[in-house]
């Protein structure tokens, strides 16, 4: 890492240069407001954009639209009590939130989840994994003008598994599944036939995706060499998850932390060369393979027993006057949760580290220079979902 | 990964007059963090970015947290005179200790995988002293993140290169996450205004 600093250049979007000096036509800057209402703005989001031409001089994001304060409410209510609300902050990955609030909590009370509540959690977070990425891949295909037929085809297979959700919470995206020190409820009889029924028709339909689309001349033009960062910028500005790994960083929380029993399962980690939209989308096709892999050993594997720690405290639950940050690795990146105790039943304070938010620090480093119809498509590489930015 | 003694005492070594102080954490997590005056805060960071050993590339979060003034009641002794002869009779005094805002960095390495370091600033108070260093130019990921505290807790981060609010609009006056925070009265949807309504909505129609 080099040690300069490496900071975006001060900027004043309050002075924007209306036309050029000697009064001609071109030089002049427009500014564009995009969004936020816009099917490709994935939510209520905007960017103001200064454009040269076709060409992005200038970008910020402008967002809140959805903010309701999620940490303060969650401030003013037991620990407990937020489980359901997690499931609101990426509506796509409610397993994953609910893991990533729990493992904090468990950090902070020190609880420990029995073995089975470890495989089922693990089972829900790849099966979340397989949805968030698949779904990705929808929306960013109908981002370039692809429109309908492939996200029908990866909300085809959503389905599947939110119906395996569903059987499992009772939910089929809100599922406020697991607990302090486990999980809710036990396995369905069936389940576990059902999910292996499912991981095991997935590869068909990843082939079935890859051959229409990764080698499509359209895709590999409007994505490659596109909105690409350097690894350097993405380690400082916080860049996690795919859009790190794109840049060719190997860092996965589940190899560097090893929460959860993940030391127990082999997968690879897949890395990009260049940064760009195009290893953005492959990193995320490749690592729904890997899932595929951790899910096949784990349904194979899961043994029986109980699923929730017995030390577990559902009523009056006061952990220790303390703090604790846990993260775990989530679809979209480093999800955090930091946790501060007043030896009271709510926390003193609560906070959440949402990937998404932190992801789009780079969104104007990757854009200027590129087309109005290129930012369409790095934002939508970037996998935002406005709950969680906005929180 | 060293012990957060050992890097305190490289940071000591490295940084002379930095005022160190390791925060305990009696919980499971046994994460303590490390408290750095705020004149040498910037240079901290720096080192610990830029130390061949530590290499802290990577700021994974950064938050505010709000402590509110406190008292402590203590019993002093006290002479009085007490029906014309002194004598020593315990008073209850009250001890203001003055609240403060907090900012708190998360950081890991990737190059060495190792972490996390916690890294703590204080403000001197919560209404007029409330400014610190941006780490902004050490690690880009704070720029929403101070962005954030900013908007949310009223904490200025002196050298960001573009602090304005993040979540709440513009023209927005308070800091939401502070814990004294009271939200304004919703006087405009009061279907039927009556004497109480009209009285609370008073200072809003000025």
């Amino acid at each position: 890492m080099p040690a300069a600093e490496i900071s975006s250049p001060p900027r004043n979007y309050e002075v924007m240069p209306k036309a050029s000096p000697n009064g001609e036509f071109d030089g002049e800057l427009l500014e564009v407001a995009m969004g936020p209402h816009h099917p490709s703005t994935h939510g209520v989001f905007r960017m103001d954009v200064v454009l040269d031409g076709e060409r992005v001089a200038k970008l910020k994001p402008v967002f809140g639209y959805l903010h309701r304060n999620h940490e303060k409410i969650a401030e003013n209510t037991t620990y407990l009590a937020s489980m359901p609300y997690t499931d609101r902050l990426d509506y796509f990955c409610s397993m994953t939130n609910n893991w990533a609030y729990a493992l904090s909590v468990e950090k902070l009370a020190g609880l420990q989840p029995p073995e089975r509540a470890e495989y089922i959690r693990i089972i829900t977070a790849e099966l979340t994994r397989l949805v968030n990425h698949t779904c990705l891949v929808g929306f960013l295909l109908q981002d370039m003008g692809a429109l309908g037929t492939p996200l029908m085809y990866a909300f085809r297979e959503r389905e599947k598994i939110l119906d395996l959700f569903e059987a499992l919470s009772g939910s089929r995206m809100m599922c406020n599944y697991m607990r302090f020190g486990g999980c809710r409820a036990d396995l369905p009889a069936g389940w576990l036939d059902g999910a292996k029924q499912v991981v095991e028709n997935y590869p068909r339909f990843l082939d079935e995706f890859e051959a229409f689309l990764s080698g499509n001349e359209i895709l590999m033009a409007r994505t490659q060499g596109v909105g690409a960062l350097p690894a350097e910028l993405a380690v400082s500005a916080g860049i996690s998850g795919p859009m790190l790994r794109a840049c060719g960083v190997n860092y996965d929380i589940r190899k560097v932390d090893k929460y959860g029993i993940y030391d127990r399962f082999e997968f690879r980690v897949p890395l990009g060369d260049h940064g760009d939209v195009f290893d953005r989308y492959m990193i995320r096709l490749l690592e729904m393979r890997e899932s595929l892999k951790i899910l096949r050993k784990a349904l194979a594997d899961i043994p029986d027993g109980p699923i929730v720690d017995s030390k577990a405290k559902i009523r009056g639950f006061k952990p220790k006057v303390g703090e604790a940050y846990g993260r775990i690795e989530g679809p979209k990146g480093e999800l955090g949760f930091y946790l501060i105790s007043d030896g009271s039943l709510n926390p003193y304070r609560y906070r959440v580290r949402p990937p998404s938010f932190i992801n789009l620090t780079v969104l104007e480093d990757m854009c200027v220079g590129h087309s109005v119809a290129d930012v369409v498509v790095i934002l939508g590489s970037v996998d935002i979902v406005l709950g969680e930015v906005d929180r | 990964m060293e012990t957060l003694e050992q890097i305190k005492d490289r940071i000591a070594a490295a940084i002379p007059g930095a005022r160190l102080e390791i925060i305990p954490n009696d919980t499971p997590a046994n994460q303590r963090s490390l408290l750095v005056d705020r004149e040498h805060a910037f240079e901290v960071a720096r080192l610990l970015r830029d130390d061949a050993v530590l290499r802290l590339d990577y700021l994974s979060n950064a938050t505010g947290v709000d402590w509110l003034d406190t008292s402590i009641k203590e019993k002093v002794k006290v002479k009085k005179v007490v029906e014309g002869v002194e004598k020593e009779v315990d008073e209850m005094v009250e001890r203001k200790k003055a609240g403060y805002l907090e900012a708190v960095y998360h950081l890991y390495s990737i190059a060495h995988r190792h972490g996390p370091v916690i890294l703590r600033i204080r403000t001197d108070n919560r209404t007029d002293k409330t400014r610190l260093p941006s780490l902004t130019p050490v690690w880009r990921s704070a720029e929403f993140q101070e962005r954030e505290i900013y908007d949310l807790y009223g904490i200025i981060f002196d050298g960001h290169p573009d602090l304005r609010r993040i979540l709440m609009w513009d023209g927005f006056q308070d800091y939401p996450m502070r814990k004294d925070y009271a939200e304004p009265d919703d006087y405009e949807y009061e279907p039927t205004p009556h004497d109480e309504v009209l009285e609370k909505a008073q200072p809003h129609s000025r």
